[in-house]
């Protein structure tokens, strides 16, 4: 190999390299970017539950005068969604027509937790919009909410036969976390299935 | 200059923020420090930055109470937080603990340190490696030197 063609051979790796380099700035800028973009898709205000996949906390709580009852045992033997609701939370009126809809379609039994409520309120309220609760139990002093993980009001739990909680949903139920998320999870509930949720 | 005196005046009403109270100390004050110092350590999970310690959402205030109750009831301090945890899980802790699944988190920053550190090193190494190095020329080299200066190359 001649002397000339070794050179023009050095100068071509070394723009190579050069090229490289400047490439690093690009690769790290679209890693960074990449990771601020996801960020913005992220909810943080929604927590994974501790309890996923664990027997639904006990309780033992009274029912609204003249309403069931909801017991621990009630979470046997068919999948249920359990409801933590209050009259005083308005996000629980924005889900509360699907609630509805769900009992009329006898679509799966709705316990509802009444949170920290008055209870002629939560009467008044039920009263006024609709009951679409099975059976009702009252936590006036938010124990079993905090048995139960929940940090917020609506917040919503898929159970499954057994009585493990399998799925949980953050703030008010709307038609696509419906369609997307609790229909699919009460389907694989049902068929004894892993919930992805 | 009037107004000035009364700001200057407003601004001394306004204290530092007092850390929240608790409603309902424990009557020992050796388990009502252990209280104190824990909910410092506890994530309030309705403001989410916040400790429980310094939030004064109606749940953190619940935390606080469960929190004395578990102490009172003889709980040591990891039980009291495992407590929380098995309720809230890791999150609910403001220092994540250091298992399979932090890792990442924990060991991250210190290998990112090293790794710079290691590069900066063979980036220096390399970069001196570069320069001449000052061993005296040869007897040969010294006599093309002459030549060259001379103006011929007798090659």
């Amino acid at each position: 190999m001649s002397n000339v063609s070794r050179s023009a051979a050095a100068a071509g790796w070394l723009r190579l390299r050069c090229i490289l380099w400047a490439l690093v700035p690009l690769v790290l800028f679209a890693a960074v970017g990449g990771f601020l973009y996801q960020g913005l898709y992220l909810k943080p205000r929604e927590l994974p539950s501790a309890l996923l996949g664990r027997p639904a906390p006990a309780f033992d709580l009274p029912p609204l005068p003249g309403k069931q009852q909801f017991r621990h045992a009630d979470l046997k033997g068919e999948v249920s969604l359990v409801n933590i609701f209050a009259s005083w939370c308005a996000a629980c009126r924005v889900e509360h027509p699907l609630l509805m809809r769900l009992a009329e379609d006898k679509v799966l039994p709705v316990y509802g937790f009444n949170y920290k409520d008055d209870s002629e309120a939560a009467l008044g309220w039920l009263k006024r919009f609709g009951d679409p609760y099975g059976r009702i139990a009252v936590d006036r002093t938010g124990r079993t909410g905090i048995d139960w993980g929940v940090y917020g009001v609506p917040e919503s739990f898929l159970v499954d036969r057994e009585g493990r909680i399998v799925c949980k949903h953050i703030g008010p139920v709307m038609e696509r976390d419906l369609a997307e998320k609790l229909r699919p999870a009460i389907a694989a509930a049902r068929a004894g299935q892993p919930v992805k949720c | 200059m009037r107004w000035l005196a009364i700001l200057l005046q407003l601004l001394v009403l306004v204290g530092p923020a007092a850390a929240f109270e608790v409603d309902r100390p424990l009557a020992d004050p050796a388990q009502e420090a252990r209280a104190k110092s824990l909910q410092k350590e506890l994530r309030c999970l309705v403001c989410q930055n916040q400790s429980i310690d310094d939030s004064n959402a109606p749940l953190a205030r619940d935390l606080r109470l469960l929190l004395r109750e578990r102490i009172a009831a003889g709980d040591s301090d990891a039980a009291a937080l495992d407590y929380m945890v098995q309720r809230y899980g890791d999150w609910v802790l403001l220092k994540p603990p250091f298992k399979a699944g932090t890792y990442a988190l924990w060991l991250g920053p210190p290998m990112l340190v090293l790794g710079a550190a290691l590069g900066v090193r063979l980036w220096l190494r390399r970069r001196s490696g570069a320069e001449p190095i000052d061993t005296p020329l040869s007897a040969d080299e010294r006599r093309r030197l002459q030549a060259l200066l001379a103006g011929r190359d007798d090659r």
